[in-house]
Order: structure tokens, then sequence, then C-alpha cells
């Protein structure tokens, strides 16, 4: 599972980070930093992070390119 | 659909892998090939000099998710040689021809070398780019270097000073300009951002070029300024802005340079005559296209979000009838992350001629700068505010007028309206994440080529008729 944070949309309502602490931190005020390979564990947790984000900036989805590796 | 068969998309980063995922997701069901010169399949650039030069994320584990299966044949760890128009095919460097009825270039940008190219082979003398490129320098800074040179404080320079710093490293940026981050957001701001490298610990030295990189036995050992300053360091690190990945292009007949390939509102790329093409089109950092809420100036956008929103307009374009075509009107925007601090654009800061900060005060580093141009706001800066973005995206889209009304939240007592200080747009800057390419109306069209030998960076501006 691979994820991406649209951080143009991203205003740092920081509920990733709450709901997904070691894949979502902020660096400094409100700078969003991700984990894009998720951790094998994690997954529920980044699923629930991607739906609670208001602003709908966590794609979440299988890793791009050829035949999933 | 419409005969289109066989599509080729040349370039297999965010732009080449959302446009494949847009054909699919719009019913294409033809043969649909993606070339990519790195080996990697499709990875997201922004956190290579963020969290991976921070050590918390590996430089192979970037990957991107994909929004759905594209079905593609993956070509990747190979160049595209040339493309030949007339008989609509893609030759590859290892000899393969790719027929197709569209083609996508979305070939992106490299970055630029230092010029110099014994001492840019010196070992210790890095750029930042791939992900290959942040590999070795997340190596090099593990390896606690004495000190770590940055040549040039566009973004990509500047974040790279700021992971120095934080790790702990001495760190040297050398920039031409007066301040940093001058060529995307302007003197104003850039003053600010030179108070916060300083703040930070960076030695930043401003107004000086370097003139030479010294070495030992093949290793880099320091470098000499134009002000006749010298410094020792172990790592370098050349971060003078992108090139245009458009050689293979050249004798294709397309509109194509080292300001990118030309194409209308839809992505159609424009041949050197300025004459449409309906089967190929361009997206990503490699374009550059008429925006109407810049006086349809060609832009040219090294922005994340600009390759995705491009890509799914060129993609539809690329399958759909004539009148079912959209524009790409997306407004541009982008984010940088440094020194603690979270900044975020939208609409065009070089595309202004006063700038106010409209909202906080730049003595608490949190605030909001808006940029007009001859009355109208064209963009707007916001640090460690984001919140506070989107309000000024809608007064861009609605050509409000500048300065904005009085009303906001934290406005300071009495706003100030200063000069934005931009550089010359007609100027090709080192590090611009914008470049706004209008031609300038007594100029004659000149073909502008790649590669020929010249002076280094800015000076291959375009030579007049």
């Amino acid at each position: 599972m691979q994820i991406v944070v649209d951080l143009n949309r991203c205003q740092a309502y920081a509920q990733c980070v709450f709901l997904a602490p070691d894949v979502f931190e902020l660096h400094g005020e409100e700078s969003l930093m991700f984990t894009p390979a998720v951790p094998d564990g994690q997954q529920e947790r980044v699923l629930r992070a991607a739906a609670a984000c208001p602003v709908q900036a966590i794609l979440v989805g299988e890793p791009a390119g050829p035949a999933a590796r | 659909m419409n005969g289109v068969e066989r599509i080729v998309v040349v370039g297999a980063s965010l732009a080449g892998l959302r446009a494949a995922e847009t054909l699919r997701a719009q019913g294409y069901a033809g043969s649909l090939t993606v070339v990519g010169e790195e080996p990697h399949p499709p990875y997201d650039r922004p956190p290579l000099s963020k969290q991976v030069l921070l050590g918390r994320v590996h430089a192979r584990d970037v990957g991107l998710p994909r929004r759905r299966a594209v079905e593609a044949r993956w070509k990747l760890g190979v160049r595209a040689d040339r493309v030949d128009p007339e008989e609509r095919q893609v030759v590859l460097a290892d000899g393969e021809h790719l027929p197709y009825d569209r083609l996508l270039i979305a070939t992106g940008t490299r970055a630029r070398p230092w010029p110099k190219p014994a001492q840019a082979a010196l070992d210790g003398v890095l750029t930042l780019r791939t992900a290959d490129d942040a590999a070795r320098l997340t190596e090099r800074l593990d390896a606690g270097p004495r000190r770590v040179l940055v040549i040039g404080a566009g973004f990509t320079g500047s974040e790279i000073a700021s992971a120095c710093r934080e790790r702990g490293l001495e760190v040297t940026v050398a920039e031409r300009g007066p301040v940093p981050l001058v060529g995307a957001l302007g003197g104003a701001l850039g003053a600010f951002a030179a108070a916060a490298q300083r703040a930070h610990g960076v030695d930043l030295r401003c107004g000086v070029t370097v003139t030479a990189l010294r070495s030992e036995n093949g290793r880099f050992t320091g470098a000499d300024f134009s002000d006749g300053g010298r410094i020792d360091a172990d790592v370098a690190v050349v971060a003078l802005g992108a090139v245009r990945n458009t050689e293979w292009l050249e004798g294709s007949g397309l509109a194509a340079g080292p300001r990118g390939v030309a194409c209308d509102a839809g992505c159609r790329a424009f041949t050197m005559y300025g004459i449409v093409t309906d089967d190929v089109f361009v997206a990503g950092d490699v374009a550059r296209f008429p925006h109407p809420l810049f006086e349809y100036q060609m832009l040219s956008l090294e922005h994340w979000g600009n390759a995705v929103a491009q890509a799914e307009v060129a993609a539809h374009n690329m399958v759909s009838p004539a009148p079912r075509r959209r524009p790409h009107l997306t407004v541009p925007a982008f984010w940088s992350s440094q020194f603690g601090l979270n900044i975020k654009s939208v609409g065009v800061p070089t595309f202004s001629d006063q700038v106010v900060l409209a909202q906080g005060s730049l003595q608490e580093g949190r605030f909001v700068a808006v940029y007009g141009y001859r009355g109208r706001i064209t963009a707007a800066v916001t640090v460690n505010r984001a919140k506070w973005l989107e309000h000024y995206q809608y007064l861009i889209e609605t050509s409000a007028p500048f300065p904005p009304a009085p009303g906001a939240a934290d406005r300071p007592a009495v706003p100030v309206t200063v000069p934005s200080d931009v550089p010359d747009p007609h100027l090709l800057s080192h590090g611009p994440t914008v470049a706004l390419t209008g031609h300038l109306p007594d100029r004659h069209l000149t073909l502008v080529r790649h590669g020929r030998p010249g002076p280094p960076p800015p000076a291959d501006e375009e030579t007049p008729g």
C-alpha cells in the first residue's frame, strides 16, 4: 500500500496525525510529512486517516507501475 | 474510439502516470505504452528534498499510489530518442519503434548540471532531482560532512540547506541573486527567506557566484566565490534549477526548446510554425501553455499540482472529439517546507508589480502576502497560514482588485504595499518554479536550441532576431 498527500490541498487539520502517528507527522507548525510506503500493520489506520481528512487530500492505492511488486 | 487505437506516453513520472490512468478512466481500451528513462516505477519527487534527506524515508520508498489499474506496457529504463511525426512513431534508444495515433509528451525536466564538466564530475559534487540522486546525497549527509555547499537558493537548494541544518550539519548557501527564492517569490519575500536561513545558522552568501570547485585527487574539497571568499566543504549540491527534457524532439518540427514544448490551452502541441497539431499532446513540467488569468502568457510550471491537472486534461482531450475538449485552466499552486516554515502559493507571484502583507506579520513568521499586477490580484503566498490561502484563490480567479479589500482577520494596522521586485520575466532565471515565457514584441522568431556551447546559466536567453 502506497500513499501520497496532495499538499496543495492539505491545510494541516492534522486528523491523520492523530489517527496514524507512525505514518503522518507535522513538521514545524503545519508542514505535513508522510511515509509513502505504508508500513505493515498500519494499513487500517491509514485508511481511517484518509477517510477522516477534512479536505480529502490523502490518496491510498496499490503501487503504480508495472504489475504490483 | 475516434480511430484512436494506439497511445504512447513518453515520461513515466507523475504526469505520465496520471494521464495513463485518466485515459483508461475515459474508457480508452486500445494499446497504451508508457516509456520512462528512469528504471523506477512512477514515484513522488517532493519528499526527496524533505523526508528523504532527513533520513525518515528511504529514497526507494517514495513510490506513488495508483488511482486505478492502467493495463499499460511499461518500457522503463529506456530513453525515447526521437519522434517522427509524419510516420507517427516514437523511436526508442533500444531501437524499438512505437507507432501511435496519439502521443503524450511528459518528459519533464532534469537537474541543471554544474557548467564545468570536469568539476561536475568530482567525487562529492551532486545534484538533486531523481530518487537515485536523493539516495546518493542522503548517504553523503549520513557520513557527517564537515560542511555542505549548496549552490543556488531556489526552493530545492533552500530545502536541502534546511535538511542539513536540521541534521546539525554546517552549510553554506551561495546565491547569485540578492536573496533566496527571488526567482519564484520576488525580492520582498526573499528578504524574509534570507532572515529565516540565517536564523537557522545557514552561512548564506547572496550576490556571489561560485567561480571554482576545488579538488584533491578527484575529490571535492571546497569552493571559491566571486567576492574573493573561500570555503572548505566535503559535499557540494548544485541546485541551479531545471533543464527541460526536449532535446529528443529536435528535428521533430515541434515548438520544443529550452523553455519547453509549446501547446494550446487544450494541451495540443504546436509546431515550430505555431500551427497546432491534433495528435501530439503535452503535460507537466515540460509543457508551456497560455493561461487566460495571466494575459495568455506562455507559462511553464514546475509544480506537482500542475502535472496532475494538466495530465488529466491532456488525456481527456486525446480521446475526445473536438467539441468535447476541455481547456487547462487550473490556478497554479505549490508548496515548500523549509526552516520550520510551510510556504504555500496560489497564482503566479512573478506575474506582479506590487505585493502587500495582507494578514499576519513577518515578525511572527505567520502571514499572507498578496501580489497584484496593474490593480488586480494575481497571486498569494502564505507562510504557516495555509487555511487562509483558499480565499485568495477565489480572488485571483475572479480578478479581484489589488490591494485586497479590508476586513480580513489579523490584518496589519496599516498594510504597506511595496514593489514585488520580481525578476524581468523575459530572462530565464536559474531557479524559477514558474517561467513566464511570453515573447517580447520587438523580437523576431528565433529557433532556440539546447546544448549549444555557451556561457553558464542564465545566459541561455533568446538571441535577438
